[in-house]
Parts: structure tokens; sequence; C-alpha cells
């Protein structure tokens, strides 16, 4: 394939070295075909900058490191974001940030509607989670409640650790991210993941045929693949946007807050308020899951104290739920 | 294995001795026969791949909290197994036990067969076999599975050098001596024997080598099944969270590697008729070697369950149940006393090392020994940290498929392919180590002075 395009293209424009010593005269006739194509390229960008000089129409830009700039309005080009710009943006994170989320369990009452948004941005089957709410309890005398369990964006990550081909990475905001493009399905992460976070498409993802031509964006990471990882991406593509995650804003009992550690600030997704991290979670007595591992999540949870609501009895009965381990 | 002197042996033990084992060194109708059947049935589980390639791990019984399962056993099974070469022909052969000769190579055979499907079958686990080049275009050294891809390889290349090396002279006695051979075989035996001309200077280089190797094969051998365990032990889970997985792991291996040496003695001995080389003694040794690493094996199994079991810490506490009188009950306990504890009894009685009997129970304990691999792997996974909730019913519990199971018999198939051609197209037991042997004894007897 790669040999016949090439061929093809030595043919038409003639601005390769024509490196087949058989075809000596091929080789004078392709440098006569480059000089006049540099040469009507050159008459063609004087005749265009002609054109334009009198026009002084300029468009303000914000740049890939946040600078504000000025260029003329006829230079501005719309792109469309190749794998590789969507790759190499997906691996550096945004700068400055350290992405923080913070769960009241007082408040969760297992609506699932941060699941069924997660699923629908992500193009998963409701069995497939980025982030499910559990039905948890500590010891049999104490009571039950409801934990949305979404990846704990480690800064110690287990599952980064064992990638053999550096699939899945931390962020320099935080986040732990998969490229599916990488991905080799060996599903280490899988084992050392001691939350759970971590799914794998064992057989063709849903909406496979839709997305069958889309790009993929490893901010969002749909399309998804067969055969490889795929988890909570703490919504890296509407962070991009500035928005706040999927699971957030869809929750309507105000369960998670959101932000930026360095700016000590959380939005609480349902009231759209912002408060300080810490005080949050110094006030309320906020931890994080299974700390004894050292994996340092960047998930908090606050205890299920004075919650408003009855824990609804069927739970405990859901065939599903084998919440006492 | 190198001796200080050179015995040369007679011209009549010469031939006595090669002719006894190069008879079976040929292509006859029932190694066809043989291969035929071999061949058809892996085409017919790499059938079952095809189907796995097409759609997916979904064709497995694998799902997202059971996500490894009977190939991953598989793959620590075939590595497992694979050391037995070291242990024969580097560790008991560097004490100096003369008794192994006729059997080192069978041993390298087992390691080269184990160690190279067992590269292979690590590829029927991943998800995106196609990427399989990452690992080398973008390898992590951090991760684990590149150290082992490192040192699998590196064994396999030892062990093969082990294998061909003491070959070398024998290539040269079959291109002589067998004459009926066909002509691309004769050829074959030709290139392969790199002009070999039995002096004295050769001997010298080829057993310098050799001692090289079989010096070099030691910490590798050991390198590849501790690497292996950290697959496990390396993550937080109970049941793999364990600082004695290398060492248990390791023991483990012997234990199967020993049994597998037994049964492939026995079906050599009577197929191949070398009653003569390979004796009641060679199993009696045998069988004594698999007591003896049986026994370490279940000291190792001791350490692993009794210091949990005796804290029954949350986690821990529901993996022994599991194991000891939950869903795995049978298993585990058929696996410990079937495959280790039972064996390891009856091979204290002389009788049970005769060569049927010891046959016979390396059966049980290889047997024993893959799904020993099961119990580490599966049980493990379900029951992690947080709970499985709101996912499919039958995700709960591991169960294997059909098309797993058969890809699983293909990896074994390939194993027996392997050994099979390897021991049809070369002398099975090494002709001028035997040859020496019998000179030394004979040389000893005249001059009537122990070595």
């Amino acid at each position: 394939m790669e040999e016949g395009k090439k061929k093809v293209s030595h043919g038409k424009g003639g601005n390769g070295p024509g490196n087949n010593p058989r075809r000596d005269f091929l080789k004078k006739f392709g440098l006569i075909g480059a000089a006049a194509a540099t040469g009507g390229a050159a008459i063609y960008s004087g005749y265009h900058y002609e054109h334009s000089k009198g026009k002084h129409e300029t468009v303000k830009v914000l740049t890939d490191d946040n600078r504000l700039v000025e260029i003329p309005a006829d230079q501005v080009k719309d792109i469309t974001s190749s794998l590789k710009a969507l790759q190499t943006r997906g691996r550096d994170g945004i700068k400055s940030r350290r992405w923080v989320m913070v769960i009241d369990l007082s408040k969760c009452r297992n609506a699932r509607q941060c699941i069924k948004a997660c699923q629908a941005a992500h193009h998963l089957r409701p069995y497939e989670y980025h982030i499910n709410t559990l039905v948890m309890q500590e010891t049999e005398s104490t009571p039950a409640y409801f934990m949305p369990k979404p990846c704990q964006h480690c800064d110690n990550p287990p599952c980064v650790s064992v990638c053999p081909v550096d699939a899945t990475f931390k962020r320099q905001d935080g986040i732990v991210l998969i490229d599916n493009e990488r991905c080799i399905g060996c599903r280490f992460c899988i084992a050392a993941c001691p939350y759970s976070a971590r799914i794998f498409h064992w057989e063709k993802p849903r909406d496979a045929e839709e997305n069958k031509d889309k790009v993929y964006d490893v901010e969002l990471n749909v399309p998804q693949k067969k055969g490889t990882i795929t988890k909570c991406l703490f919504s890296a593509d509407r962070l991009r946007e500035g928005e706040l995650p999927y699971c957030v804003s869809a929750c309507p009992n105000g369960v998670f807050y959101f932000g930026d550690e360095n700016e000590d600030t959380v939005t609480n997704g349902t009231t759209k308020k912002s408060v300080s991290l810490s005080s949050l979670l110094e006030d309320n007595g906020g931890y994080r899951l299974m700390p004894e591992l050292g994996t340092e999540p960047r998930v908090y949870y606050l205890p299920p104290k004075n919650r408003l609501f009855d824990f609804p009895e069927d739970h405990k009965a859901d065939e599903h739920n084998d919440y006492i381990l | 294995m190198a001796g200080d002197k050179a015995h040369i042996a007679d011209k009549e033990t010469l031939d006595k001795i090669s002719a006894d084992i190069l008879r079976p060194v040929r292509q006859n109708r029932s190694f066809i026969l043989w291969m035929g059947f071999l061949g058809l049935a892996l085409v017919a589980c790499l059938f079952a791949y095809t189907l796995q390639l097409r759609k997916g791990l979904i064709v497995t019984g694998l799902r997202d909290f059971v996500s490894w399962g009977m190939y991953i056993s598989n793959f620590v099974f075939f590595v497992a197994t694979s050391l037995i070469g070291m242990l024969i022909s580097a560790v008991l052969g560097l004490i100096g036990y003369s008794w192994i000769k006729p059997i080192a190579r069978i041993a390298e055979i087992i390691a080269v067969a184990f160690a190279a499907v067992a590269g292979l079958v690590i590829i029927s686990d991943m998800g995106r076999p196609d990427r399989f080049p990452y690992l080398f275009m973008y390898g992590r050294i951090h991760s684990p599975i590149l150290w082992d891809v490192t040192v699998v390889t590196t064994y396999l290349v030892l062990s093969l050098l082990l294998y061909f090396l003491p070959l070398i002279p024998d290539l040269e006695i079959s291109k002589s001596r067998l004459k009926n051979a066909p002509g691309w075989l004769t050829k074959v035996y030709e290139i392969l024997s790199f002009k070999w001309r039995h002096t004295k200077e050769q001997y010298r280089i080829l057993l310098r080598s050799m001692r090289i190797l079989l010096i070099l094969i030691i910490p590798t051998a050991f390198a590849i099944h501790t690497v292996t365990s950290w697959l496990f032990a390396v993550t937080h889970r109970s049941g793999w969270d364990s600082t004695i997985f290398g060492p248990y792991f390791l023991t483990g291996a012997f234990v199967s590697g020993t049994a597998a040496v037994i049964i492939a003695m026995y079906f050599f001995r009577n197929n191949f008729r070398l009653k003569d080389y390979l004796t009641d003694l060679h199993f009696d040794k045998m069988s004594r070697l698999l007591v003896l690493v049986s026994i370490v094996y279940f000291y190792f199994n001791i350490n692993e369950f009794l210091v949990p079991g005796y804290k029954l810490e949350k986690f821990d506490l529901i993996h022994i149940e599991a194991l000891f009188s939950g869903h795995h009950a049978l298993l585990f306990w058929s696996t410990q006393l079937l495959g280790l504890v039972i064996p390891m009894i009856l091979l204290l009685f002389r009788k049970m090392r005769k060569p049927l009997p010891a046959t016979i129970i390396s059966v049980f304990v290889i047997a024993g020994a893959w799904l020993k691999r099961y119990i580490i792997v599966v049980p493990t996974q379900e029951h992690p940290f947080l709970p499985i909730q709101f996912v499919p019913g039958e995700w709960f519990v591991y169960k294997p498929t059909l098309i797993e199971t058969a890809i699983t018999i293909a990896s074994i198939l390939l194993v027996l392919i392997i050994i099979t051609l390897l021991s049809k197209t070369f002398p099975v037991i090494s002709i001028w180590e035997v040859a020496e042997d019998r000179a030394r004894e004979k040389d000893e007897k005249l001059n009537g002075q122990p070595e």
C-alpha cells in the first residue's frame, strides 16, 4: 500500500528525488516539475498576500499554553483534531490544576443519575461502569449506606505501575487516563487496582458501528475499543471546556463536589455553590478509601452521618448486592 | 557433567549404545500417525482461537472481576514445568551426580518445549494480540510483565543452547550411523554437527561452554518463576499479597517438572525400548527427588496458609474460607491431597518408586500442579475489596468455557508436538555421555581405583 502511494506521488508531483537509477529521465522530469510547482506556489502566495493586504482584520486566539495572541483573520483555519494531537494533549493534561472530587455519602440515595450520565457520555452498556453506586455495610452491626465509586485517580496508582506499555498514565493535573490505541489488553491493571475501578471490553463495545469513523479522543475514551480497558476519566474532556464532570452535574442530590486542589476550592454539582476544600473536609470528617494501601486517592468521602432519608430495605434483598463481605 | 579425564569408549560399547539409542530415531508409521493426530487436534483447537479473535474474550468465562483465568493458570504452569531443565542439568549436574546423564536431555527437551509454549500461551490471554510488538516498542521497565518477557526469553535461549551443545557430538554420530535416514535429515545432521571430529580439544571446549551455561541458567531459572509469581504478589489482593510467593512458586515448579520428567522417562523407556538406559535406578532417584521437592513445597504451603489463617484478617478470612470450605474446597483439597500429600507419602515406599507406580503417581502430581495454579489465580479475584454489585449474575463466579478449554488444550498439544519432533529427529539420550560413563566404569574396574 505504502509503496504504491509513493510511486504515484513521484509521478504526479515529481518533487521527490528520483531514486530509481534506471529512469534517469524521470528524475529530470521530476526536477522540472518541482521547479514549476514551487514557482506556481510562489506566484499564488504572492497574489494571496497582495489580495489580503488591504484588510487588517484580526482575531484574538488563546494558544495551547494559555497566551492570548492576535492573528490575521484570514489565517485562521479550522482543523479537525488528529489522533496524535488528541493523544499528546491527553497525556499532558491541563496545566497548574490538581483535580479533586469530594463525595458526600450522607446525601446519596442511589438515584443512579451519575451512572446514567456517565454511561451516555462514554457510550457504555448499563452494566459497564465508570462510576457505580455500591451498597456498603462495614459490619453487621453498622448501618448500610450508598457509596458512589468512580476511579480514585490515585497519586500512587498501582495500575500505572504495572502497565507494560505505558497505555495508562498519570497526568500533571492528577488524572489517570488510558490510551486505548496503546492498550494491549493484558488486564494487569485490573488485577492491580484495589478499587475495582477498571473494566474491560470483552466484546464489541456499545455503538461500535456508529463510532467507527470517529477520531479517538483519549480524554473521552470514545470510540471505546474491543479488547482494551476503560475506566472513569474524571470527564477530562469536560474539564478542558471548563465544565464539571458528567456525573457531578447529573446528580440531583448534591452528592458531588469537584474542583482544583491548588485553588482549595470545590464546586457542588447540584447547587453550583463553591466551597473551600479544606474546610469541607475538616468540618465533615472527610476520608479516603483504603488509605492503608498507600495509593493516595484524589477522591475524598464525607461520612454517611445525619442521613436525611431511610435506607430502603429492598436493596438488601437484591440478589446482586452481596454487600456484606 | 565433565569428568576431568576423558574416558574413551571402545568401539564395541559405542556401537551397542548408538544402535540402541538411535533405533527410535526414525519417522515410522506410528510417528506419522501420532503427529497426524496431534496436528488434527491442534487445528480443531486453533479453530476455537479464531472464534476468540473474531468475537473477543467474551467467548471465555472471564469478566471484569475474574479477569485472569485458565490462560494465566496455564502460563504459570508452563513456566513452572520448564524449570526442571535447570534443576536436573544444572543443580544436580554441577553437584556431580552422574546418574542424571541419560535423563538430562529429556529434562532439557521438557524445558525447551514448555518455555517456548509459555511464551505463546500468554498471547492467548491478550485482548489485543495484534499489539504484542508494543511490548518491545513501548515497553515500560516498571512493569513485571516486561521482566517476565525478558527472563522467559533468556531462559528459552539458554535451555535451547543447553539442549543443543551436548547434542553436537551425537549429531555427528547420527550422521555417520543413521544410514537409512532421508537425505535432508542427514544434511541437517551434517550442518548442525559443525564438522565435529570427536577430538579431545573439541570436547574440552564443549564441556567448558556447557559449564558456563549451566551456571548461567541457575539464576535465570530462579528469575523466571520468581518474576512470574510477582505478577500476583505485587498486587494488594488477599491471596496474592504474599512475600513468600517467589519461593512458593519456585518449589512448586520443581514438583510439577519432576513429575513431567518421570512421565516422559516412562514413555521413552517403553516406546523407544530404552530399558537399559532409563533403568529402575533412574525412576527410584527421580521419585526420591520428587519426595524431596514435594516436602519443600509442602512446607511453603503451610506457611502460605497457616500465617494468614491464624490472624484471619477480613479478606484473608474470605479467601481461606473459599478454599477450605467454600466454593473451591473440593478443588483445593483434591490438589493438596491427591496432587501433593498422598504422592509424597506413597513415594516414600520403595515399591512405589518402580517405573509404573511412580509414573501413575506423577500423573496425579502434574494434574494437581495444573489445578493448583488455577487455585492460586482464580479464587482471589472473586472477592475484591469492594463488593461486586449491579452486574449480571454470572459475573460473580468464573466458569471456564469450552472455547477457552480448547485453546488451553491446544497449548498442551503444542508441547507434545515439540517433544515428539525433537525426540524422533534427534537421539533422546546423550550417546557420547553415556558411552563415556560406561567407559569410565570399565576403566575403574580395570584399574581398581574408584574416582
